[in-house]
């Protein structure tokens, strides 16, 4: 069709909205519910290797191993790392947010979460403070669903 | 065991944009599959299947689009399977199509796909999805937010500014104006960069990948029948993959697996490609490298899990340009990732431009005697990492 006068090229705009109800395990469950009912944090213990994984999970990914213990975590702890959003997406918070993930006291690994209460319209200004290694304290809502949104963290 | 040696034949790759108005899915596909039968010189019946490259659905907005790709592809009747490793999916096609040929199951094989990422409104809605939906999809989580967040650890372990960032967009954006293929091909300068507006600290609109649309494709061959049919070819001497942890909070902290700074997973999949061609030291035997790097602060870990620059040293070596067409070891001549990104096919690409390069049919960003070089695909959150190495 090269040569010719350009021919009109047409379009078909669809959007996709599909509802799923996910199951959690066994292993979430439990974390959850004492997240909601007890407002505290746990992870598991991978009884071969010592590490304790948070988020929680029902086996080690490096030993193999079912982990075997609840062990309590947190509230305090420190950023491993962070990022803040400035870009609004479809379907996503509107920014600006900042998240990161945090090692709970008592936590070999890191588990996501935002990072509230802090001014965050000038990114130089709140990377000041936001930093890898600076201490948090985790907070919880009043109302408490289950949800990894039950909680956030705060520079201490 | 000495492997068997596959040989390249034909190559096709679209002239990468936002969008192809003129252009259904699998006339996309097509326009690739027919540039690399042409290079190839082969008819559709020499074929003996074909592997489909393509990552999540939701991107094209076809559920298993595959099947939209077998007519393309002349599928018809012949043994066909998709790939689907997330962004490492166009490496890993390869791989399985050099399987293919290597195992002695084909002579000829075919891998070919395409993405229409730009007629996606919502791609990182759709990346999101890619996190669990029990600890990490509601924080949000994606993919432009998971690199941004190993970049805040490579600066804090090593010193990356944002500047240094744009410099590799700078190098980047000047090799892409070389290659018609790329899909951002406008010079910028580092003031340029560092105005653009912030997307996820500490990445900024400039550092990031654009959304592409374009086809890909690659006609692989035995030794024997190349030879037979007196055929031109560059060889895939080296083929590796591997995987680390899905948790991305496994890769910090005192209990870490690897440092989400770095690429360690990519380094040891580098270095079984590296091992399977002989490669003992790439600083002094790899000419060029096509190192997939979405986001400016990404193409430093990259570097240094190829083994190009010592970790956390590549920094220094980007601004003195030794990653530059021109210096000593040019990584993503063509612009790279970073210029270009049509997700399915994006490190089929890597590997294709390798392949031009160490042919010395890359046209006007061609790297000077380049006789070996290494490709390298990133997938998921780390989960997936593949390279290959090219020679002459």
């Amino acid at each position: 069709m090269k040569g010719q006068t350009p021919m009109e090229l047409l379009k078909r705009q669809e959007t996709w909205n599909i509802t799923y109800t996910h199951a959690l395990g066994e292993t979430a469950s439990w974390f959850y519910t004492q997240l909601r009912d007890n407002k505290k944090l746990y992870g598991r213990r991978d009884s071969k290797s010592g590490r304790v994984l948070v988020p929680p999970r029902a086996f080690s990914d490096q030993t193999l191993e079912p982990t075997t213990e609840w062990v309590e975590v947190g509230p305090a702890g420190h950023i491993e790392t962070f990022t803040i959003v400035y870009e609004a997406f479809n379907g996503l918070p509107p920014p600006p947010y900042a998240f990161g993930f945090i090692q709970l006291e008592g936590a070999d690994t890191a588990i996501g979460g935002f990072i509230r209460g802090l001014e965050l319209t000038d990114p130089s200004k709140a990377t000041e403070k936001l930093a890898v290694g600076a201490k948090v304290m985790t907070q919880f809502s009043e109302k408490r669903t289950g949800d990894i949104l039950d909680f956030w963290f705060e520079l201490i | 065991m000495t492997a068997p040696r596959v040989g390249i034949i034909g190559i096709g790759q679209s002239a990468f944009t936002r969008r192809r108005d003129d252009a259904s899915y699998p006339d996309l596909v097509r326009e690739a599959v027919i540039r690399a039968m042409t290079q190839a010189d082969l008819d559709f019946d020499a074929i003996d299947g074909t592997v489909y490259s393509l990552s999540p659905d939701a991107m094209v907005g076809i559920g298993n689009a595959e099947r939209l790709g077998v007519d393309a592809v002349g599928g018809r009747n012949k043994p066909f399977l998709r790939i689907n490793t997330g962004g490492a999916t166009g490496i890993s096609s390869v791989a399985a199509a050099y399987y293919h040929v290597a195992s002695g199951a084909c002579d000829v094989i075919l891998t070919a796909g395409a993405d229409k990422v730009g007629e996606c409104g919502d791609s990182q809605t759709v990346l999101n999805k890619i996190w669990d939906p029990t600890y990490e999809r509601q924080l949000p989580h994606g993919t432009i937010t998971m690199l941004a967040m190993s970049g805040v650890r490579y600066q804090h372990k090593y010193g990356m500014t944002q500047e240094d960032m744009a410099r590799v967009v700078v190098k980047n954006r000047k090799h892409a104006a070389l290659n018609p293929n790329a899909h951002l091909r406008t010079e910028v300068t580092v003031e340029d960069v560092m105005a653009s507006r912030m997307i996820s600290w500490p990445i900024k609109l400039m550092d990031c990948c654009p959304q592409s649309s374009g086809g890909g494709a690659m006609v692989l061959a035995s030794e024997k029948f190349i030879k037979q049919n007196k055929l031109d070819a560059v060889w895939i001497t080296g083929v590796g993959h591997c995987t680390e942890t899905y948790y991305q909070g496994d890769r910090m902290g005192t209990g870490q697996t690897a440092d989400h700074a770095d690429a360690y997973a990519l380094g040891k999949a580098c270095w079984r490609s590296y091992k399977m061609a002989g490669i003992t030291d790439p600083q002094k035997q790899i000419d060029v490298a096509e190192l997939y790097a979405p986001f400016s602060n990404t193409e430093f870990h990259s570097i240094e899990a190829a083994g190009l620059a010592p970790v956390g040293q590549s920094v220094p070596m980007v601004n003195e340009g030794r990653f530059s067409i021109g210096g000593e070891i040019p990584v993503n001549a063509s612009g790279g990732t970073l210029c270009t990104n049509a997700i399915a096919v994006t490190a089929m690409i890597r590997v294709a431009e390798v392949a031009l390069q160490v042919w010395g049919k890359a046209g006007a960003h061609q790297v000077k005697g380049a006789k070996r070089g290494i490709a390298s695909g990133n997938g998921g959150d780390h989960q997936f990492f593949g390279t290959a190495v090219i020679e002459a």
